[in-house]
């Protein structure tokens, strides 16, 4: 499993970057994008749209299925990845490059709340152990 | 996830391939290997293979097969003159709900074959073997699950089987579509569930990876169930379980033409046919607005009353989404209708299947 050090996760699939501003990207994990399949259709925020902590806000469909992915933190949309819109491929093939969008948080302590690389990838397999 | 899941002879050879493995109607299926739509372009521009061996043959032999099958079937096997010749037949109910769609194969006198879908083989052999026990008992059916089948698809498919099992060439050559040839100990029928030529070879199990790896070496795509769909899809034909089932009719589903109606003959479900009005019939449907892509289940407005998408996926060779959709008998081709897609409304033009075969888009 792909799984940057240098991200935080969600158990929703997301990764999620602090950038230098304090602005923070997000996106689906490699084991997200694998799991749906070819990725056909992706609608992301728009800009100034606030959203809250686990709010539905952005879709990726695959051929087989749709699925939503949820602010991990409260802010402010910042901007979106208007190329991953024209070429939903791209989140195919390099899951950590094609953010969808960006939030400024409203409260970045609760930054602190998210997955680190380990406890995702323990996530996960204990789902496909049960599953 | 995958325990206790039925394997086909081809297994091994999937998880070597490195694909992803799903529950398909008790079976141990590959979805994918990698990529569904380079899966499903390479039947489309070149050559793909199914391993289709969950499907079931069943022979049906015995002086009376043919009027257990003219009995049976919604199709009149009649048609079926020349040996090696198929038809595809619905298979009723007495009140005509599908209980499953099959090829026969007509090989000699008194001897056919039925390939049958696999989530319905127990459900269907249990029915043949009721008629069969009141009508006609010296006939024999014979599930032939020491066959493995493998479907070859796509334009250059007879080329490539000949390049890898040239036994098979000089049988098939000059096989014409809906047509099948026994060459040695392989059953080659020139048919599918693509809309592309190609051949469906049915191989005794143990010989299943040989010919799979052969194929595969003369570079023949291994392809999923994924692409299977979005190709059937492409091509207009139905999903057994998905655009009909028991609740249904041929009528409503798109497959009149395959209910034969001029015969004298009696088979199931004839009468309930005969007396029912459909109200409602099954179309395709193309997104117009970007928003989404169309499943089934989702809603379907329409001036005339509502529908609902049996089956929609995102079409690789169009590049847009379409679907089957069952509506009111007066919607026609052309119309524009609302497909509710999650939140949203989106506009889809109404047209008749297939959306694309042999390679080019005809909608």
């Amino acid at each position: 499993m792909n799984l940057p050090e240098n991200l935080k996760y969600t158990a929703e699939h997301e990764w999620v970057r602090t950038e230098s501003d304090g602005t923070v990207t997000i996106g689906i994990t490699d084991h997200a994008q694998s799991a749906l399949g070819d990725l056909v259709f992706v609608e992301v925020p728009e800009a100034g749209r606030q959203l809250s902590a686990g709010e539905a806000c952005c879709v990726v469909e695959s051929v087989k299925a749709a699925s939503d992915v949820y602010a991990p933190i409260a802010g402010e949309v910042v901007a979106a990845n208007q190329a991953v819109v024209d070429t939903p491929e791209q989140v195919n093939q390099d899951p950590y490059g094609a953010w969808l969008f960006r939030i400024k948080p409203a409260d970045p302590a609760e930054l602190g709340k998210l997955l680190d690389a380990g406890a995702y990838r323990k996530g996960v397999e204990e789902a496909a152990a049960e599953g | 996830m995958t325990a206790g899941l039925q394997r086909t002879p081809l297994n091994a050879a999937h998880r070597h391939a490195g694909a992803r493995l799903v529950d398909f109607a008790g079976w141990e299926m590959p979805l994918h290997y990698g990529s569904q739509i380079e899966e499903h372009n390479a039947v489309r521009r070149d050559t793909g293979m199914f391993d289709t061996s969950h499907m079931l043959a069943i022979d049906v032999e015995g002086s009376a097969a043919s009027a257990l099958l003219r009995y049976a079937l919604a199709n009149n096997v009649d048609k079926l003159r020349d040996p090696g010749k198929a038809l595809y037949s619905c298979l009723l109910r007495e009140d005509g709900g599908i209980l499953d769609d099959l090829i026969v194969y007509f090989l000699a006198e008194g001897q056919f074959r039925v390939v049958v879908n696999a989530a319905t083989a127990d459900k269907d052999r249990a029915w043949l073997d009721a008629l069969r026990a009141r009508r006609t008992p010296e006939v024999e059916l014979k599930p032939r699950r020491d066959l493995a089948m493998i479907a070859v698809q796509g334009p250059n498919a007879r080329d490539r089987v000949w390049a890898a099992l040239p036994d098979t060439r000089n049988t098939t050559e000059s096989l014409a579509p809906f047509s099948a040839a026994s060459a040695e100990d392989m059953f080659c029928a020139r048919t599918g569930y693509t809309g592309e030529d190609g051949f469906e070879l049915l191989v005794p199990a143990a010989r299943a990876e040989e010919a799979w790896a052969k194929l595969a070496a003369k570079g023949v795509r291994p392809c999923g169930l994924a692409a299977r769909d979005t190709l059937r899809l492409e091509a207009g034909m139905n999903l057994y379980g998905q655009d009909m089932d028991e609740n249904v009719t041929p009528l409503e589903s798109g497959l009149a033409w395959t209910v034969d109606s001029e015969s004298s003959r009696d088979f199931v479900g004839k009468r309930a046919l005969g007396d029912s009005t459909p109200t409602r019939k099954l179309v395709g449907l193309v997104l117009v607005d970007r928003g989404g892509v169309l499943r089934a289940h989702q809603s379907v407005r329409t001036p005339q009353g509502d529908g609902e998408i049996t089956s929609g996926t995102f079409s690789p060779t169009m590049q847009q989404s379409i679907a089957l959709a069952r509506v009111p008998m007066d919607v026609a081709p052309g119309d524009t209708v609302e497909v509710a897609v999650r939140d949203k409304s989106l506009r889809a033009r109404v047209v008749q299947p297939p959306f694309v075969r042999h390679g080019k888009i005809l909608v």
